[in-house]
């Protein structure tokens, strides 16, 4: 399933490429790309797990930036 | 930018030059205030303390939270250690100015990049808001143009956005497309002509009839390419990040080398220890990778935000930082470099009227469906719209006979009339006098007497040579492929000034001409192909840069292409190739810019040359020049 976020309040670009390798790190994503412009977050994951992938990546996220930042479907 | 940030940054500047003008003795604290050495140096030190925890603070605070998530490369960590350190070694003011420009570059980053966010989602501000539905009573509610379907009426008002695409049932007025093609010359619709959503009516109400849903709607399909253009990301951008998640480390490690290893080999002398510790603060302070890893994809952005303003939309920054390489530039004839509709140019009558010749023509021609009939009939009809009327409703009992390969036979009560090319005439022993032209020639008889000939021929687009001068001085080679005819293929080309010609080609002969070519080409060459996206999909997307002609109504040439011209001129093509190079120089020279400057202090600050001040000069200073030359790449008025 693939699946666009914005991530809210990303102002830092070298958070941003961070946060793309560690949300990659997670198990059960083919691929996620975020665009630190129009921060947004293209995530493409497994089906049966994909909620759970959404939280790792929203705890992920946080844990680089912040809790001001957080992950919005489109 | 927020205002407590400012003030924050205005606040402790202020104290930062008081405590400067006390501790350079400008105003000096013994002599004015009778108090000891110890306590004016101490009162000096607190003000400096005190700049920079108001500035300062905040960096602390989120410091020490990423330490504890196991951000250790995080920029607040290394600004913190650094500015420490410059305080532990006695350079107090250093300290606080680092940290208060570090700020003032983190405020105008932001600053930059939510502007060029902003100005591109006005420049892309083409999304309707709401859609007038006309019900069968004819009463008028306002709906989401999510809610219309197709065959619904709806009614647009006078300056607002057409919501869906349709056609026009009645009214008639301008209509400004500038918002998706970048033309400013208003279109003149009326009942027929087609309405694409994303347009506005200047002046007039017209009342419209859906004929596609919203998520299918030409401006659903702009919207999404757009909001996704930059997830596809260049080599230069990934060289960046790939850049950045060594630099960072390998500068920190360097610094704490500086810091250790001549303190080591001098026996843990103090003295030295300040000295190369105040060095290694210094390259903490130009570890931060910020401004090439945000002015790169801020070029990008601004250049993809550019072009759109221009009618181009570019799929990613991928494919423009390929376009910067373009070498050759093949392209499809028809629809891309002429206008895909056939016009009578020359009507050559003998005995008789231009009239009467075009009337007799449309008769024999009137029942087919091949272009060229069509292009007589419409000549007819601006010639007089009667005479057409007439053609086209006149209820005879007249035999139409066509012989492939010839032309046709018109028959009714009073006359017989041959239409057709010369072979005809030869075949019905007709004299006439045998044009030469590149354009398909219909020669006209009625009766067995010659009425003369009429010429037929494709329209080259009229911005179309002056496109592609502006691409051949770039150095581009200009290839030409067409099904049509070898005469016609040529004279289209010399014409308008293409360099070489393949003609008569099936689809499938593009392909492997397009083939041909990305086997040959030179590694750093980018081989571009242009087509309207009919029938050319598959050469669309094998060629390295891919771009459509036309997006404006042509669903596959969006989804094919990695470039779309939105409205149907070549000069698309060369403002897409200008945007391009524009855009990759404004990166080139970041990179080379921000990385020689940083490199060069660095080693500067190795040999205790360069101090603080020009460390903070080659973080913030750089990250600041470098993010002013990204936001050139959204402007180009001179295209």
């Amino acid at each position: 399933m693939t699946k666009t976020f914005i991530v809210k309040n990303l102002d830092c670009a070298h958070c941003a490429e961070k946060m793309e390798r560690a949300i990659n790190k997670i198990k059960g994503v083919n691929e996620a790309s975020i665009t630190f412009m129009t921060q947004k977050l293209f995530l493409d994951a497994d089906d049966d797990r994909f909620d759970e992938i959404v939280e790792e990546a929203r705890k992920a996220v946080k844990k680089i930036d912040g809790d001001e930042v957080d992950l919005t479907e489109v | 930018m927020k205002k407590k940030d400012l003030i924050k940054v205005i606040v402790s500047f202020l104290i930062l030059v008081i405590g400067m003008i006390l501790e350079n003795g400008i105003i000096n604290l013994e002599t004015v205030f009778n108090v000891s050495v110890a306590v004016a140096s101490n009162t000096i030190l607190v003000i400096f303390v005190l700049a920079y925890i108001i500035i300062g603070g905040e960096v602390l605070k989120t410091a020490a939270v990423n330490i504890l998530h196991g951000q250790i490369f995080d920029e607040n960590f290394l600004m913190t250690i650094a500015t420490i350190g410059a305080f532990l070694v006695g350079e107090y003011p250093e300290a606080v100015a680092v940290m208060l420009f570090y700020q003032i570059g983190e405020m105008f980053q932001s600053y930059a990049v939510n502007r060029s966010r902003r100005s591109i989602s006005e420049l892309m501000d083409i999304k309707p808001e709401t859609a007038n539905l006309k019900n069968d009573d004819g009463t008028i509610i306002t709906k989401k143009p999510e809610d219309i379907k197709t065959g619904d009426i709806i009614i647009i008002k006078p300056g607002e956005k057409v919501p869906l695409d349709g056609i026009v049932i009645s009214g008639s007025g301008d209509i400004d497309t500038s918002a998706l093609t970048g033309e400013s010359i208003p279109r003149f619709v009326e009942a027929d002509s087609e309405l694409i959503s994303g347009s506005i009516s200047l002046n007039s109400m017209l009342e419209m009839k859906v004929t596609k849903e919203y998520k299918e709607s030409t401006v659903a399909k702009i919207l999404e390419l757009v909001e996704n253009a930059s997830s596809r990301k260049s080599r230069s951008e990934k060289f960046i990040s790939k850049f950045a998640r060594y630099y960072t480390p390998i500068v920190v490690i360097l610094a704490i080398a500086l810091a250790l290893i001549p303190t080591l080999i001098s026996g843990f002398s103090l003295e030295v220890f300040k000295v190369w510790g105040y060095r290694a603060c210094s390259f903490l302070v130009i570890s931060c990778p910020c401004a090439l890893v945000i002015s790169v994809p801020l070029s990008f952005f601004g250049g993809i935000g550019g072009a759109s303003s221009h009618g181009v939309l570019v799929k990613g920054s991928n494919y423009m930082e390929t376009l910067s390489k373009v070498s050759h530039i093949v392209c499809d004839k028809t629809g891309t470099l002429t206008e895909g509709n056939f016009k009578v140019t020359k009507i050559d009558s003998v005995n008789c009227s231009d009239m009467e010749l075009l009337i007799a023509a449309a008769k024999a021609e009137k029942n087919s469906n091949h272009p060229i009939a069509k292009s007589l009939l419409n000549e007819l009809k601006a010639y007089s719209e009667e005479e057409y009327t007439k053609v086209i409703n006149a209820v005879n009992n007249a035999k139409i006979t066509e012989f492939a390969g010839y032309g046709i036979k018109y028959e009714d009560q009073e006359d017989i009339i041959f239409a057709g090319n010369s072979k005809l005439m030869d075949k019905e022993n007709i004299e006439y006098k045998s044009v030469d032209s590149v354009g398909s020639v219909v020669y006209v008889a009625r009766n067995g007497n010659i009425l003369g000939s009429i010429v037929i021929e494709d329209i080259i687009k009229e911005d179309t040579k002056e496109a592609i001068e502006k691409l051949k001085s770039m150095g581009i080679k200009l290839i030409m492929l067409t099904g049509d005819k070898k005469e016609i293929a040529k004279n289209v080309a010399e014409k308008i000034g293409i360099d070489e010609v393949y003609s008569e080609l099936l689809p499938q002969d593009k392909v492997s001409k397009v083939n041909n070519l990305l086997e040959n080409k030179e590694k750093t060459d980018a081989i571009v192909f242009v087509g309207d996206g009919i029938n050319d999909a598959p050469v669309l997307a094998g060629a390295d840069v891919g771009i459509a002609m036309g997006g404006l109504g042509s669903d596959a040439a969006i989804e094919a292409a990695d470039i779309v011209i939105m409205d149907d001129k070549f000069t698309g093509v060369s403002k897409a190739v200008l945007i391009a190079k524009k855009t990759v120089r404004i990166v080139k020279e970041n990179i080379v810019f921000a990385l020689g400057v940083k490199i060069a202090i660095l080693i500067l600050a190795a040999f205790g040359i360069a101090n603080m001040w020009m460390a903070v000069f080659a973080d913030v200073g750089v990250a600041f020049i470098a993010i002013l030359n990204a936001l050139r790449a959204m402007k180009l008025k001179e295209i």
